[in-house]
């Protein structure tokens, strides 16, 4: 019993770090990739300075969408599941 | 411009109005709050609850926060609205016109002038929004941070799309779930459903993972602070002064910035996905074809 709660818990917060940690490799590579073109076409066009500024904010933060959704995941993975698998695997043996 | 004692009472008493549900719940909210111990993360604490036939109804703190900051942007926008004078301009009718002219070229540039009757609608959302996040700057629990708040938003932006796209007719709607080929019918029911969710997710993520992190940092801050200072003689060293300074500057990004920028996305996206989704041609066709019926009538 202990042992496999011990598995569980373990798990969790593995599974957290990994979900945050691959979850976060897209919205790095968008969101970069957004800042660099922003920063040429600002470069090319001076005077177009404020619109792709917003325009850029606007398109990071919905590139960082997903990242928002696997941090959402770790962050249950670590406060809910423990006690949700738990009690789960309490009531099952 | 006089102002007479009634206009005084009035002003005074909106000005309450908007203070005074911010009050409220922050006294409930010390009075039923328990007091925790270290780290821990909970959601909205909930009040009371009332039997439901389904489901009980359970009243949160979400939603009586939500309700002050309804009131609160009622108290405002009335506030900011009376006495309105064609000359002689009163200081909170500039600022009542700016909000206002700013909304309509939002509107204007986003939608277009076929949906400018949306811009009271998107000022809305963004002001209970925007609002609704700051309180979290107030001690009080953001509304935002709950996914059931979000996600009744969500589904009002839901309805609106899916209504504006059946005005192009009902079964080019059905036929748009057909293109570009038919065996993409379950991908397109599912993207049609996944924009509120996307929607609800992305505002309540961001808002809860900007508490969350700031009650981490909190904790491992006076972790490191009870480390590196704790021989300091007697109570001083139970004091956490690294827990000074760090935790406000995050604030500053995750409630400030954060929230406003999610609220502007919110709005963004109900404008855009409205503007997007609404078949242009097809329903002008449509009013063309109604008018020369009633025409042949």
């Amino acid at each position: 019993m202990e042992l496999a709660i011990a598995i569980v818990l373990g798990c969790c917060a593995l599974s957290a770090g990994i979900c945050m940690g691959v979850g976060a490799i897209g919205p790095a590579f968008g969101e970069g990739n957004a800042v660099a073109r922003s920063c040429e076409a600002i470069g090319r066009q001076p005077e177009s300075k404020s619109a792709v500024t917003s325009t850029m904010i606007m398109g990071c933060a919905i590139t960082e969408t997903t990242g928002i959704y696997s941090l959402v995941i770790a962050i249950l993975l670590i406060f809910v599941a423990p006690n949700l698998f738990v009690n789960i695997l309490k009531n099952a043996l | 411009m006089k102002s007479s004692t009634k206009d005084r009472v009035i002003d005074a008493l909106l000005i309450t109005m908007m203070i005074l549900p911010f009050l409220g719940a922050m006294a409930l909210n010390i009075l039923t709050k328990p007091l925790s111990e270290g780290i821990t993360v909970t959601g909205a604490q909930i009040y009371f609850t009332i039997d439901m036939p389904l489901q009980p109804l359970y009243i949160t703190e979400a939603q009586v926060v939500s309700v002050a900051v309804v009131i609160a942007l009622l108290g405002l926008c009335l506030f900011l609205t009376r006495k309105l004078s064609i000359r002689p301009i009163s200081k909170r009718q500039v600022i009542a016109e700016m909000i206002v002219e700013t909304m309509d070229k939002l509107v204007a540039g986003n939608m277009g002038q076929r949906f400018m009757g949306f811009a009271p609608f998107i000022a809305a959302i963004l002001g209970l929004s925007a609002l609704s996040s700051l309180c979290s700057l107030l001690g009080l629990f953001p509304p935002t941070s709950d996914i059931n708040i979000v996600a009744g938003w969500a589904i009002l932006v839901f309805i609106l799309i899916t209504y504006y796209k059946l005005k192009g007719g009902v079964l080019p709607y059905l036929k748009g779930f057909l293109e570009p080929i038919p065996v993409m019918l379950p991908m397109n029911i599912l993207s049609e459903f996944s924009t509120p969710v996307s929607m609800a997710f992305r505002h309540y993520g961001n808002v809860m993972s900007g508490s969350v992190i700031a009650v981490l940092i909190a904790a491992a801050l006076s972790g490191l602070s009870s480390l590196v200072l704790g021989w300091l003689p007697g109570a001083l060293g139970d004091i956490p002064f690294l827990r000074v300074g760090l935790p406000a500057v995050l604030s500053l990004y995750f409630d400030i910035f954060s929230g406003c920028m999610q609220a502007f996305i919110f709005a963004m996206l109900t404008m855009l996905n409205v503007s997007i989704g609404f078949p242009e041609e097809l329903y002008e066709k449509r009013q063309a074809k109604k008018l020369a019926k009633k025409a042949n009538k």
